[in-house]
């Protein structure tokens, strides 16, 4: 087996043993269901809750259209005009499977648990953006200002192993429970240190050689920054963007743990534990990992792009 | 006669003056360069060779003296972009492929579009790297990854060229090939050559002068006029002028090391 294959087979066959294990477990030591579900049972609710059905969740069972009830509908043929002009707003696309239409539903008609997942990961990313966008800000300015490095090293230092989630009940406050800014301040600032730290440090690691040359080419300050610290902050930059990312959905998720609309992948988790629907709840923990490693290989995917000479990535 | 290139008048160097472990690096240099001179700096490590260099570019200020190049102030040749410098590092930009570290003094310099491309091929095809444009330095050898140096360092056709070391980390074949093609570079391009080195071959081989240097505190011991004919070639290794120069040359370093200065700091 050639060494790629193997580093992509190892952890799958990882993966599956735990799976296996865990529900050899359950069912020999006859665990209650509510207190670990089988990864079978998590997986079946996981698609009946996200793809069929919003039964098993916290849905609001009275809605009236029999045709939002899942992401996908198929359409039956000979509607009213009436119904077909609503059918057209509230859809996404529409394309065929096995000769009859199927149309993916827009957000309003996603099943409660994509809907609070796709409510969270905009807290997330939102969060992400401005967090992002202070810390490199700010690091760039101690460039500038280098007394702003001195005076704010130290805090930045202190508050990075600070329990920033600590400040979630007073953001909840200040922005209101249901305003998705409670949750994407809660993430800028958790985002910020190590975002605001590892750009500094790339922009201060240049080497002495790198900037004599430039002076001796004349080179202002602002063409230094652009063309040499900048560049060779990037991959610091990028090790920080995955710290980040990992931070934003925990952000996002405590956060809506002390209170959000329902609609929310935090709240969805604990209103289903506090029902006992375990598998649900273990479903909606599934998501949130899912989204934490998508946004992982994202970040992962423009670093491959935005870096492409760097010594990871050489062959 | 054309006024001279570099004129260094009392030039001293001391780091960290005044504390107990001050570093007295340069000691009244007096040092002449004429246009077009190839001038080799030679001593034993530590003799303050590279910071000589580095006063010449602006890249450090004397504690005393004057260095006037081109008729003006070293910071003025700097910022008049007077320099190109090659160190023992390459010291490319890992971000940009060749062809774009080629270009990096004339993006600096605001050269049109078409001229920083006329200039970055001609460039090339002087260091025989046309085929390597695209190449990002991590691909290339330590050699060709100094040639790229070279190349940007020449691009911009400045009237002084620095190097420290520039070969100095690089295998004797390689080094040898590389000296016959700055030879060939500056027959070409008309500059004036500050060329520090460890080399007492290298150094007699390229030079048109060998000026040669003792530690602690760095000073000219010796000046010695290199008149093998030009140009230079593989066969000029064999000249029997050569081994004379060079022996010249080794005496001269022998008798340096030996007359260190009392005042200097011990080592």
């Amino acid at each position: 087996m050639s060494e790629s294959r193997q580093r992509i087979w190892a952890p799958v066959f990882i993966l599956i043993a735990i799976v296996v294990l865990w529900e050899a477990l359950v069912m020999a030591f006859n665990i209650q269901q509510f207190l670990l579900p089988k990864p079978s049972a998590i997986v079946g609710n996981l698609v009946q809750i996200v793809v069929l059905d919003s039964s098993a969740s916290t849905g609001d069972s009275g809605d009236k259209v029999s045709l939002d009830k899942g992401f996908f509908t198929v359409l039956p043929s000979g509607l009213s005009s009436e119904d077909q002009a609503a059918l057209e707003e509230a859809r996404w696309f529409t394309f065929s499977f096995g000769g009859s239409r199927v149309s993916v539903m827009r957000g309003s008609n996603l099943t409660p648990i994509l809907a609070a997942s796709w409510f969270t990961l905009k807290e997330a990313l939102g969060g992400m953006a401005m967090g992002t966008l202070a810390g490199v800000a700010v690091a760039i300015a101690t460039t500038r200002w280098t007394a702003t490095r001195e005076a704010l090293l130290p805090f930045a230092i202190a508050a990075n192993s600070m329990p920033i989630i600590a400040f979630a009940p007073i953001m909840n406050n200040w922005f209101g429970l249901d305003n998705p800014f409670s949750k994407m301040a809660i993430v800028t600032i958790m985002i910020f240190f190590p975002i605001m730290i590892n750009t500094v440090r790339g922009l201060f690691s240049v080497d002495s050689r790198s900037l004599e040359l430039m002076r001796s080419y004349a080179a202002s300050d602002t063409e230094i920054l652009i063309k040499l610290r900048i560049p060779n902050a990037l991959p610091s930059l990028f090790s920080g963007l995955k710290v980040a990312g990992a931070l934003a959905m925990i952000g996002a998720i405590v956060g809506e743990y002390f209170g959000g609309p329902r609609i929310a992948l935090g709240v969805f988790i604990t209103q289903e534990a506090a029902l006992f629907r375990f598998a649900s709840a273990w479903a909606a923990i599934l998501i949130a990992c899912l989204i934490g490693i998508t946004i992982y290989l994202v970040i992962l995917v423009a670093e491959r792009l935005a870096l492409p000479w760097h010594p990871t990535f050489r062959a | 006669m054309t006024e001279p290139v570099v004129v260094l008048e009392n030039v001293d160097m001391i780091f960290g003056e005044g504390a107990a472990d001050q570093v007295h690096a340069l000691k009244e240099i007096n040092l002449q360069i004429e246009q077009n001179d190839f001038i080799s700096l030679i001593g034993p490590s530590g003799c303050g060779k590279s910071t000589l260099l580095r006063v010449v570019g602006d890249l450090i200020q004397p504690s005393s003296g004057v260095a006037t190049i081109n008729g003006k102030s070293a910071r003025q040749a700097r910022l008049d972009q007077d320099y190109g410098i090659v160190f023992q590092a390459a010291t490319l930009y890992d971000w940009r492929t060749v062809a774009k570290n080629v270009q990096l003094p004339l993006e600096l310099m605001q050269f049109s579009r078409s001229e920083k491309d006329r200039r970055t091929q001609a460039m090339l095809e002087l260091v025989e790297l046309s085929d390597f444009a695209s190449h990002y330095p991590w691909q290339l050898s330590g050699g060709m990854q100094q040639r790229v140096a070279i190349a940007r360092a020449l691009s911009f056709e400045p009237s002084i060229l620095l190097m420290d070391e520039p070969f100095g980390a690089l295998d004797e074949m390689t080094r040898e090939r590389l000296n016959l093609e700055l030879l060939d570079i500056w027959r070409k391009t008309d500059t004036t050559v500050l060329f520090v080195t460890h080399s007492i071959t290298e150094a007699v081989f390229l030079s048109t002068r060998v000026i040669v240097m003792s530690a602690r505190p760095g000073r000219i011991t010796a000046d010695i006029s290199i008149d093998l004919p030009q140009p230079r070639n593989a066969e000029t290794r064999s000249n029997v002028r050569f081994f004379e120069l060079e022996t010249e040359v080794r005496e001269a370093l022998r008798l340096s090391e030996g007359s260190q200065d009392p005042e200097g700091t011990p080592a």
